[in-house]
């Protein structure tokens, strides 16, 4: 009760500051709308509001303050706004629809998943070749780490345009950006997770003369879930940022970068900001899930009470 | 009682030598250590920390290779001994898998080995009984208490029947009176299964009720100032404590223990 008293409050909060912001970012698009319409504006000559301060023109014309919220085609589009739009394009809409944020949440979200499944199956891999491996644990983490330093969207339109050449397209050049993202959290986290049991516990499998994959089987392996599902956590998001990155230099037709780059073009930023929360949306859900998943392996395994 | 003497000992070191090889230069963790173990002896060796006693533990296991001298257990080198897995090792602490019911934990060396599921559920059963922990079995390890899981943890050193059992400082952690308890337990399970133990610690009563023969050792190098073969019977009630016999045995103990100290004083 009282953790949904404290989300409400913030939420609130977030709300009123959100209402508040509208009204100096959208003021002067206000005002000459109202004085094409007739209505009396102080100042009158479009020149001298030009030097105004925002705050300083919404308090000389309260009148037109309602008005903040209500555009078509706001710079900063009120929480409602949106909100309509979010529930135009989902409920209302049907889902084959061009115009529906299901479909377009659904192109995206698959790749997502596909890169996320690639990028954790490769970092996985990776992690195990570190632990086992000295040269692998010398030759590979500098590389996994620079990887991470050059920006995705620097690297993205790269990606897509030599898988294109070799006659590669649709989902799969999307998934790769997304797994190249997702990846990285998954080996620092296993590599950790790996190496996470004791001299002691190595030294007992030591006097069962057991061999290294028993050691990884029945030890690192199991030790390493815990890790494993932080990194997890990580990667799904990162994933998501990847699929909607890899959305915007093809001039995809479909997904949820495709919506904020039209809508960028166009000017409807009511558009672009539900497909931002649509986005921010999905990624909660996912993480949401993979902690669910994880509690229920975790009390599987009896490692949380 | 010498009988067994004709036959071939446990685990035989001659001249035994281990430096270490630290950022802070050479340490020697070992000097000259001869020692003679028979089959069925119960040996304790204590110390003060740096004396080598776990050291020498680690290297009848296999666990560190001596730099010189001779070290055999059952004929055969450290090594080879832990290739066919001679001993069975409890650690400080019971390390026990967190992911792993009791039964499960025990189970894990008999996996490794490749029992039958069959001979690995009667060889738990037996093993949970011999350690009292029968009906345990099911529970995972945090909801036992740290004596119940040191005894969890001997549990798995016996299941496979390794003829010697190296305990390094198995009760340390554990407050004096679930020790004492432990104490009588670990007499009764070693009278049942005739084996031979290997047992570090640094209670001079402990090592003094538990042994047949008490190892005392002392640091810098480390190494054994004396050997004495106790004239306790092998039936230890534990008021035993109280005798004349033992006091002097204890006596003896702790006068080894202040000569080794005296020397880097």
């Amino acid at each position: 009760m009282k953790q949904i008293v404290a989300v409400l409050t913030v939420i609130a909060a977030i709300v009123i500051v959100w209402y508040a912001a509208c009204i100096p970012m959208n003021i002067k698009g206000v005002l000459t709308e109202q004085e094409r319409a007739g209505a009396e504006v102080q100042p009158p000559s479009a020149k001298d509001r030009r030097d105004l301060s925002e705050i300083g023109l919404a308090l000389n014309n309260s009148f037109a303050i309602p008005a903040t919220w209500e555009q078509d085609r706001p710079r900063l589009p009120a929480p409602h706004q949106v909100a309509i739009e979010m529930w135009q394009t989902t409920v209302q809409k049907k889902i084959t629809s061009k115009r529906s944020l299901i479909y377009h949440g659904w192109v995206t979200l698959s790749a997502t998943m596909l890169g996320f499944v690639i990028g954790t199956g490769l970092g996985i891999l990776l992690a195990v070749g570190i632990v086992h491996s000295r040269v692998m644990d010398l030759s590979v983490m500098p590389w996994a780490i620079v990887s991470q330093t050059i920006p995705i969207i620097a690297l993205a339109p790269m990606i897509i345009v030599v898988l294109y050449s070799v006659g590669v397209q649709g989902i799969l050049p999307k998934a790769i950006i997304s797994a190249y993202l997702s990846f990285f959290p998954v080996v620092v986290g296993m590599v950790k997770g790996l190496r996470s049991p004791d001299a002691m516990q190595l030294d007992l499998l030591r006097t069962y003369n057991a061999n290294r994959s028993q050691g990884f089987w029945k030890l690192r392996l199991p030790a390493s879930m815990p890790y494993l599902f932080t990194s997890l956590k990580i990667g799904v998001a990162a994933s998501l940022v990847g699929a909607i990155v890899g959305e915007l230099p093809t001039g995809a037709v479909a997904g949820l970068g495709a919506r904020l780059l039209a809508g960028s073009y166009y000017g409807q930023t009511v558009q672009i900001w539900s497909a931002l929360f649509a986005a921010a949306i999905l990624a909660a859900c996912l993480v949401g899930l993979l902690g669910l998943i994880e509690r229920s392996v975790l009390k599987r395994m009896g490692m949380a009470q | 009682m010498k009988i067994e003497n004709t036959t071939q000992p446990v685990i035989e070191a001659r001249q035994l030598d281990l430096t270490f090889q630290t950022n802070d230069g050479p340490v020697h963790a070992l000097k000259d250590v001869n020692l003679t173990i028979d089959k069925g002896e119960f040996v304790s060796f204590i110390g003060p920390s740096g004396c080598g006693k776990t050291t020498f533990l680690r290297c009848i296991a296999a666990l560190e290779k001596p730099t010189g001298g001779s070290l055999t257990v059952n004929g055969m080198t450290p090594d080879e001994a832990r290739r066919k897995r001679a001993y069975g090792y409890v650690f400080q602490a019971a390390g026990l898998y967190p992911w792993r019911t009791i039964a499960k934990n025990i189970k894990l060396p008999l996996e490794i080995m490749g029992f039958s599921a069959a001979e690995q559920a009667e060889r738990v059963n037996k093993v949970l009984e011999l350690v009292d922990l029968a009906g345990f079995g099911g529970k995972f390890p945090w909801q036992l208490s740290g004596g119940m899981q040191q005894r969890a943890s001997i549990a798995r050193a016996l299941a496979f029947d390794a003829d010697i059992l190296l305990m390094d400082e198995p009760f340390g952690a554990l407050d004096e009176i679930v020790r004492d308890h432990l104490n009588e337990q670990l007499l009764a399970l070693w009278a049942r299964t005739e084996k031979t133990i290997g047992f570090v610690t640094h209670s001079i009563p402990e090592a003094v009720y538990l042994s047949t023969k008490i190892v005392v050792m002392s640091p810098r190098p480390g190494r054994i100032t004396d050997v004495i073969d106790s004239p306790l019977p092998k039936e230890r009630p534990l008021d035993i404590r109280d005798s004349p016999e033992f006091i002097e045995v204890a006596h003896r103990v702790r006068e080894g223990l202040r000569a080794g100290h005296g020397d880097d004083v």
